[in-house]
């Protein structure tokens, strides 16, 4: 891939963002701003460099500075690289006295990294967050759009495994959009 | 068992679908609503109900709808608040899961009562999967011609949005989720302007949870009346309750507001029971937010009554001796958990989320983490107790936002309740401080 290679949406992307923006009142485009930025993620590998910031900001017709000010606001947003699979494990109150503590320790151990660290091929990035709604099914971790709950250690070496397996880049979008 | 208002066909195979919805009596509201009454009339219904907001406040739902500025000219909006952040609640997951369209039908007939002709649903940005559930259940509402343009023959018409938030608790404060809508950071704005004047795009709005807009559709098919007859006293209709924690059976119940707590807890129609055969400590009875009560207070009020699971009966005592339903997310601990940790985790959750507008709360929430964490560490001091109790009485009151308070409450009655287990905490360290320094002198 060359160094300089336009940043811009595939053709459907675009035809994607378009019709968000339709979802607002005239003149309210910016609305459009988060569903288009979790559009530009999945798009531009998993995160949100300053030149794809910039793009989604000229699409919208808005300030460079009014993106950047909502990607550092929001935890799903990456302003930097992540390994192909992002492992969010939850650590609040009902996960924890459920013992997501030893699903933590265990993925740190496994993948030879601590929280906010990728694995050396690239693979894996390890992340903790604060409740995902699964509290009645803790402890869990979220991969992507997936929620993996009622974990054990066990189930999360099966994870991993089939994670690398299929080798293929965990997104938050899954067909959010339908013809309409 | 108990009525089931809204889940009552949670069970049968295909009900994600409109066609299996439909068959089990689905958008009966909106066909009574739109033909047989004009919309005041539904809003009257959703007061006679006595319905209060699910989403933890527990403000009249039916007098919110009253407030919404209906003179101006500007377009009205109804927003649905489905951010669901608050930790240990998880039900409106569950319901947008498993019964998409029971909401696309509140959103409707709730529309229609406000003179709404656009509507919008804000989702938190994890629940991306369910993003997807409701365009499909919105599609079909669509093309069944339950949504679009002359609904029904009549002449309202109605869109309806899914819009994903991107990972923030405060988002689920109804301003800063408006702001975020508009394509913003999520901070919190002053009040007045409320958003029945100045809302979405500075138009009248209002704000209701995924649960509370649900509700509307059982209080429309059998009347008001007759859903206020559930209940106890202000504490009318059913709730759902997202159980999580040392039970046997963590899980969203549906229950008729007034069943006693101890029942909620032990019986095997709900959580059944402290899992392996322990004993209960403390319970978080209404979302992380609310005061933390230790066993004894959970069952009795200080009167001695049993505690009921009302609005009321949970707050009974104030926070002396009492907590709130909140938003209905009952936290268990059994005897082994350490209030201390537990505590923790709260308190580094509302540091991370709080969106630092404020300084009290953007400071003050960031002392609590640090002085729990070396509690928990093992290198605290005596005076970190007293400390903690400080810093939230600090940042209570002082916010844009209830964010503060909801950050100090946890803080504040986990300390009043169980001070000892924080001091021993604080001892354990002084002693390795001591310890410490006598191997240093070795
Ligand atoms: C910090 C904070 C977080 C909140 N989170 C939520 C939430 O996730 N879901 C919700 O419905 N209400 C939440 N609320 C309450 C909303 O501000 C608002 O009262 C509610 O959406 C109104 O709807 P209701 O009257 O139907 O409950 C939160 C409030 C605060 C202060
Ligand atoms: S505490 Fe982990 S999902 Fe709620």
């Amino acid at each position: 891939m060359s160094e300089n290679k336009k940043i811009e949406f595939s053709i459907e992307a675009l035809a994607t963002a378009k019709k968000i923006m339709a979802r607002y009142p005239e003149g309210k485009q910016k609305s459009a701003l988060i569903p288009i930025l979790h559009l530009a993620q999945t798009e531009f590998n998993g995160w949100l460099s300053a030149e794809v910031m910039d793009y989604v900001a000229s699409l919208l017709s808005i300030k460079p500075i009014e993106v950047y000010e909502v990607v550092t606001f929001y935890s799903m947003f990456n302003s930097k690289p992540v390994g192909k699979c992002l492992i969010e494990v939850c650590q609040t109150s009902s996960c924890w006295l459920r013992g997501s503590d030893e699903i933590v320790a265990h993925i740190k151990n496994k993948l030879n990294i601590n929280v906010g660290e990728t694995s050396a091929d690239g693979m894996f990035t390890l992340k903790t967050v604060e409740c995902l709604g699964s509290c009645g099914t803790a402890p869990m971790l979220q991969c992507g759009a997936d929620f993996h709950e009622n974990l054990t250690v066990e189930k999360v070496d099966e994870l991993l495994e089939k994670l690398r397996n299929k080798n293929e880049r965990s997104s938050y979008l899954k067909s959010m959009i339908t013809d309409r | 068992m108990g009525k089931k208002l809204l889940l009552e066909h949670i069970n049968e195979p295909g009900i994600q679908s409109f066609e299996v919805y439909r068959k089990k009596g689905g958008y009966a509201s909106v066909e009574k609503a739109l033909k047989s009454m004009k919309p005041d009339e539904v809003t009257e219904e959703v007061k006679r109900s006595g319905l209060r907001g699910r989403g933890g406040a527990g403000f009249p739902t039916g007098m919110k709808w009253t407030f919404l500025d209906r003179r101006s000219e500007k377009p009205r909006y109804l927003v649905c608040n489905a951010d669901e952040s608050e930790p240990g609640t998880f039900k409106d997951r569950y319901l947008m899961e498993h019964l998409p369209h029971l909401l696309v039908e509140g959103m409707i007939t709730s529309s229609y009562a406000l003179g709404a002709k656009t509507s919008y649903i804000y989702i938190r940005g994890e629940y991306m999967y369910i993003v997807r559930i409701l365009e499909k259940a919105i599609e079909e509402a669509y093309a069944n011609g339950f949504l679009g343009k002359n609904i029904l023959g009549t002449d309202y018409s109605l869109d309806l949005y899914v819009h994903p938030g991107a990972g923030a608790y405060i988002c689920g404060e109804e301003t800063a989720l408006l702001e975020s809508l508009e394509g913003k950071r999520g901070n919190p704005r002053l009040k007045p302007p409320f958003p029945a004047i100045a809302g979405l795009y500075a138009c009248p709005t209002v704000v209701n949870n995924v649960e509370t807009i649900a509700a509307v559709v059982p209080i429309i098919n059998i009347g008001g009346d007759e859903y206020a007859k559930i209940g106890v006293g202000k504490s009318t209709g059913t709730k759902l309750i997202s159980a999580s924690g040392h039970i046997n059976k963590p899980g969203v119940y549906e229950i008729e507001l007034g069943i006693p707590v101890e029942e909620f807890i032990f019986s095997d129609e709900y959580c059944g029971g402290i899992w392996k055969d322990r004993r209960l400590k403390a319970v978080v009875a209404g979302g992380s937010s609310v005061p933390i009560l230790p066993a004894d207070l959970i069952f009795t009020t200080a009167k001695g009554e049993p505690r009921l699971m009302t609005y009321e009966s949970l707050a009974d005592g104030g926070f002396a001796t009492g907590t709130m339903l909140g938003s209905g997310g009952f936290i268990v601990m059994d005897e082994t958990a350490s209030i201390v940790e537990n505590l923790y985790t709260f308190s580094r959750f509302y540091h991370h989320e709080s969106c630092g507008q404020c300084s009290p709360c953007r400071e003050g929430t960031g002392w609590l983490e640090k002085i729990l964490h070396r509690l928990r560490e093992g290198h605290g001091k005596k005076e970190d107790v007293d400390l903690l109790v400080s810093v939230a009485k600090n940042i209570e009151g002082k916010t844009i936002c209830p964010l503060g308070e909801a950050a100090a409450w946890p803080v504040a009655s986990a300390v009043k309740h169980f001070r000892k287990e924080f001091e021993e905490a604080a001892a354990r360290l002084q002693l390795s401080a001591v310890q410490k320094a006598e191997l240093a002198t070795h």
